[in-house]
């Protein structure tokens, strides 16, 4: 079974809400001092879900990232937990780009690739939270796509998700190759031992260019984008919460259920 | 499609009536519409739903389509794909626009990429720009820390999915009428790649969390199952459903059908009631359309004050049974 995984390094996603600020002019996210970024949660848990069928069934797991500017100990997370190859996806024309174009340039590397069985990603990117890259590769390559999925299983060729629906877990089956997209559903990523860290440290990611992959510059990043963010803002919070007092803990929570009738809330 | 004309929406059925996010999508389509001097039109794709479908008549629609087929009676996704590719086609619309539902987040993006045009997805706010006439499209980012413009582009239609419960319906005018007109759209069974071989209905106790009233929300403050049983006494007390962060589901408190965030379930109950939960943008995406807020946090510097009208400040332990002996004394007065 060979699984390629797309994973995305983003800014830290745990930068808290009072310390998050963004540079207007460029409309990206200017992370605070000594901030690290982080590969975004989903994709995590998308190599997580490949690393279980490479338990399971065996195989090998290559992960696959667009990033210029990679911050090696984060990027080669994947590989720490357990995939055997890391490609990163480099190339100043990539620049600037939207969900469209991101997918054109992962498109064109697993073509590169040429064999595999399931490709996976998170659901959603934790910077734009787009949820198209997955779904856009999928139709690019022509190949099945099964969105927000959490257990995977592969039997006889197929790949069988589950997808929670509402009320409703369904168990939906595609041939391989196929794309599946991860969600909170697939449960928790391991963590790497310090053992697999230092490993992964030494191993070194193939590079490819946008020549490598025989796309022509025109049609990647800013140039090919059909969307464009005009405006990246933090919106300001009303911030007017009225606490509660009460002589004890207790009695500021009797406070609060007097408040709710109060209201007529309840 | 360069030159498309018309607002459409993508509508879809709970039974026998519209789902509450048709009626959104109808309400915030009207006013592209208007904006742009266009028709507003929806569209149904199903099986034997066009006395349904006639309803969006009232909340706004000018024109209402059907494409029935029984290989439509439940979402698919290459089959639905492929007949709203054949119904933008046809009706060649300057916008499309989708509900960011368990249909609409899997649609959208499939459909976009065949038709080769921009989207914008979970969208909050919708708006015309008078200059290029194009749409613009407000969305949330980094896990809803941040808010962002997207200019939905140029090729027609321009695509976005509309977040639940972000947007107004429009007051139904009953006078509204007109006649549903069918689309014919050639489809056969052997397009569907994807196949649904199984579907277990998990059993809610007591109301479902999305059709609730009040909501208690828990984190991975709780600390244990045995508390976690605490807040689902204080939701049943209250008529109410209880809701997780991903920390909590991740402890194995509460089943992962609770969670609430912006890649989870997203709610807009009457009341929110934060138990120790710190208020990660993450979480709180999924309940900023709560109509009010309230807290109990140890710590005064959570963010999750931020986002509430009252909070009380201290340990939950201590401040929770008070809260609810109180609540339900009130209850029964």
């Amino acid at each position: 079974m060979k699984c390629l995984v797309f994973i995305k390094q983003i800014p830290d996603p745990d930068i808290p809400p009072t310390q998050f600020r963004v540079d207007t002019r460029t409309n990206t996210v200017a992370p605070p001092q000594g901030s690290s970024p982080a590969v975004s949660l989903l994709d995590e848990l998308a190599v997580e879900a490949a690393l279980r069928l490479k338990d399971a069934l065996g195989g090998e797991v290559t992960a696959v990232s667009l990033c210029n500017d990679p911050v090696m100990n984060v990027i080669k997370k994947p590989l720490a937990m357990g995939a055997d190859s890391l490609i990163l996806l480099q190339d100043p024309a990539f620049e600037g780009g939207d969900a469209f174009t991101t997918a054109r340039v992962l498109a064109a590397a697993v073509k590169k690739i040429g064999s595999y069985d399931l490709i996976l990603c998170g659901r959603q990117a934790g910077d734009w939270d787009n949820g198209q890259v997955g779904s856009y590769v999928a139709e690019s390559l022509g190949i099945p796509c099964i969105t927000i999925v959490g257990k995977l299983e592969a039997v006889s060729g197929k790949i069988r998700a589950e997808r929670t629906v509402g009320d409703t877990v369904e168990t939906v089956e595609a041939p391989m190759p196929a794309l599946v997209t991860a969600g909170n559903e697939v449960g928790r990523a391991r963590y790497p031992k310090l053992r697999d860290i230092m490993a992964a440290g030494r191993k070194q990611p193939t590079i490819w260019s946008a020549k490598d992959l025989g796309l022509d510059p025109s049609t990647v990043g800013a140039k090919g984008a059909l969307t464009k963010v005009r405006r990246l803002y933090v919106e300001e919070k009303a911030g007017q919460c009225e606490v509660l007092k009460g002589e004890t803990p207790a009695e500021a929570g009797e406070n609060l259920a007097l408040k709710l009738r109060e209201l007529k809330i309840i | 499609m360069a030159n498309g004309a018309g607002v459409l929406i993508v509508g879809e059925v709970a039974g026998r009536e519209l789902a509450g996010i048709t009626g959104e999508l109808l309400g915030v389509g009207r006013k592209l519409a208007n904006a742009r001097g266009e028709e507003l039109l929806a569209v149904f794709l199903g099986s034997g739903i066009g006395a349904t479908a006639a309803g969006a008549f009232a909340q706004g629609a000018d024109k209402v389509y059907v494409v029935d087929n029984s290989l439509l009676a439940s979402y698919q996704p290459e089959s639905y794909a492929a007949a709203m590719e054949r119904v933008c086609a046809e009706l060649t619309p300057g916008i499309l626009l989708m509900g960011a539902t368990y249909m609409g987040r899997d649609l959208a993006p499939k459909l976009a990429c065949r038709l080769k045009t921009g989207l914008a997805t979970d969208c909050v706010a919708l708006n015309i720009d008078p200059q290029t006439r194009g749409m613009l499209a407000t969305r949330a980012a980094y896990g809803a820390k941040a808010m962002a413009e997207v200019d939905c582009g140029t090729v027609r239609p321009a695509m976005a999915s509309v977040k639940t419960k972000s947007q107004e319906p429009l007051e139904p005018d009953s006078s509204r009428r007109g006649a549903v007109v069918p689309i014919a759209v050639q489809l056969n069974a052997a397009l569907a790649k994807t196949q649904v071989v199984n579907r277990v209905t998990v059993e809610v106790k007591g109301i479902r969390l999305e059709d609730a009233r009040i909501v208690v929300g828990g984190g991975r403050g709780l600390g244990s199952i045995a508390n976690w049983k605490s807040l689902e006494a204080l939701a049943a007390d209250l008529k109410g459903a209880v809701g997780s962060t991903r920390g909590a589901c991740d402890e194995g408190y509460c089943e992962m059908a609770t969670q609430l965030g912006i890649t989870a379930k997203s709610i807009a109950p009457e009341l929110y009631i934060a138990v120790g939960i710190s208020g990660a943008s993450q979480h709180m995406g999924g309940v900023s359309f709560s109509k009010h807020i309230v807290c109990i946090n140890k710590d005064a510097e959570s963010p999750v004050f931020k986002l509430s009208q009252y909070g009380v400040v201290g340990k939950w332990e201590d401040v929770l049974p008070a809260f609810h002996r109180k609540v339900k004394e009130l209850l029964a007065g």
